[in-house]
């Protein structure tokens, strides 16, 4: 007997992406450099959050011909975002044989009340989270992986952060609670009980948790790998950079050697200008991308 | 003698290898310098992107002594990725990545489709019967099988391990390879709880295991 389309195989390449780096692209040539650079998957998209956040208007899922394109071009898992709630982009992605769907708070919600049933499809899903109860939603919704949500498009690492010691930290918290305090905890959180006593006995989250939204620099991936993620997602970090080829490549390195400072000191060094970065202050609120989900 | 099973560390699923190693009572070290594979007397290299543990390899100067402790005996078993980077050939895309090499197989990538083709299967593989309860038959491995590859062709050293029966033609798919001291699955037996491949291996390295600096050349993993 074989089966396909389990979790065990969905939240299974998560697995195998770990203590890797998922690069954001929009065409072909993108999708080679990031390759070559050691990236262990790509994530097609029409604009880079960056592009997203100064043009403005709707951002949708990527043109099936541009998917097919970046597609043919690499060998590594192949990631594409849809918004959030849109579950027939997420039928068009799985029809064109994408490994991975992102439910993206980057792109222009669809939904602003509900998230995809990801359970329905054969293809796993990543979503973003700002804190354990929004992680723990998306995993009872079926998604197979977290990232933080962070920023996106800002290269401000201080959001990533934030959801990561959120997550982290609530995951703490509900180590020292006994049995009968985590019904009410999933009550105040607003996450399904079954998950939050398995996060509990597991004392990490259920799947795999990546880092995004901010990331710019070999140092900030490290900081997100010292601080305890799986891997490191890169949007615009690395093609809004001066030197993209010599910058990928710096931040995968810092990826595996994270704990090493001399190396991390060594593949730092002369990398170019890195992202304009943008204040969080200086955001708008009704622009803040991290506050689409619910 | 207290032995110890070296994890390759660079990308992939190398934590639940140190689980499982470490769950069957043995010693297990993360590698992911040359010099770190001193002391070491068999290696895993865990499921991930062939691609990036081959770059990041080659980027840190590990292919090289990798290499020489494959070709002289030293116990090394590749799941996944690490199949795919044991394989003296590998046909499809991406055939020109760096590879250690070791056995006498053809590997084909993504043997079975992209993602939405990943499977799990129950398989049988007569080999674990001594890592099996005695008196009983054994029992099937369960394979998870993601974006994995396959072996297309075996030289004749090569000791078939098992196959996966593929819908709809049932035709088996070679899956799991042995010749002397190397070993090779498709699957991930790292995502189960059934650690019988990690005794198997564990056996090996028991019955063939020598340190790795018996056969590295100094120079290969002076400090770097």
């Amino acid at each position: 007997m074989v089966t396909t389309g389990t979790f065990t195989v969905k939240s299974g390449l998560a697995e195998m992406l770990k203590g890797g780096v998922i690069m954001d692209v929009t065409n072909a040539e993108q999708a080679q450099i990031a390759e070559e650079a050691g990236a262990v998957a790509v994530m097609a998209l029409e604009r880079v959050p960056a592009d997203i956040r100064a043009q403005g208007g709707v951002a949708r899922m990527s043109a099936p011909e541009k998917i097919i394109e970046i597609m043919e071009a690499v060998t590594i898992p192949m990631m594409a975002k849809v918004r959030i709630g849109h579950f027939v982009e997420a039928q068009i992605l799985e029809a064109l044989g994408v490994d991975y769907i992102d439910e993206s708070e980057v792109l222009t919600p669809a939904d602003e009340e509900h998230h995809i049933n990801k359970w329905e499809f054969k293809i796993p899903f990543v979503c973003g989270a700002r804190n354990l109860g929004e992680a723990l939603r998306r995993i009872g919704e079926g998604a197979a992986m977290i990232r933080t949500k962070g920023e996106a498009g800002t290269g401000n690492i201080v959001e990533a952060v934030r959801h990561a010691r959120a997550v982290l930290g609530e995951i703490r918290h509900l180590q020292t609670m006994a049995p009968e305090e985590w019904m009410t905890y999933a009550k105040n959180i607003g996450a399904p009980y079954e998950i939050v006593k398995m996060t509990a006995e597991l004392g990490q989250l259920p799947v795999v948790n990546f880092a995004a939204g901010g990331v710019a620099t070999p140092a900030d991936a490290a900081l997100m790998m010292q601080l305890g993620m799986d891997g490191v997602f890169v949007g615009s970090g690395i093609f809004k950079s001066g030197d993209p080829a010599r910058r990928a490549k710096a931040i995968v390195q810092a990826v595996t050697h994270y704990d090493e400072p001399e190396i991390l000191a060594e593949v730092s060094k002369n990398l170019g200008e890195a992202m304009v970065g943008i204040n969080i202050s200086d955001i708008p609120e009704e622009q803040l991308l991290a506050q689409r989900g619910w | 003698m207290e032995r110890t099973i070296g994890i390759l560390a660079l990308q992939g699923a190398f934590r639940e290898h140190i689980k499982a190693v470490q769950a069957i009572g043995w010693e297990a070290r993360k590698v992911r310098l040359p010099a770190e594979l001193l002391g070491l007397d068999g290696l895993i290299i865990p499921g991930g992107e062939s691609t990036t543990i081959g770059k990041l390899a080659k980027m840190y100067d590990l292919l090289q002594p990798l290499q020489q402790l494959a070709h002289s005996g030293f116990p090394i078993w590749g799941t996944c990725a690490g199949l795919i980077l044991l394989a003296d050939r590998v046909t499809g895309r991406a055939s020109d990545q760096p590879l250690i090499g070791g056995l006498d197989i053809v590997v084909k990538r993504n043997y079975f489709g992209r993602q939405v083709d990943s499977f799990e299967a129950d398989l049988t593989v007569p080999a674990l019967v001594d890592f099996s309860p005695p008196g009983e038959p054994v029992s099937p491995f369960h394979g998870v099988f993601i974006r994995a590859p396959a072996v297309a062709t075996v030289g004749p050293a090569v000791q078939i391990l098992a196959r996966v029966d593929m819908p709809p033609t049932g035709e088996g798919i070679i899956i799991a390879v042995r010749q002397g001291a190397l070993l090779g699955t498709a699957f991930h037996p790292e995502l189960t709880t059934d650690r019988r491949f990690h005794r198997y291996f564990a056996h090996m390295v028991e019955e063939l295991g020598h340190p790795a600096e018996a056969v590295l050349r100094p120079s290969a993993v002076r400090a770097s």
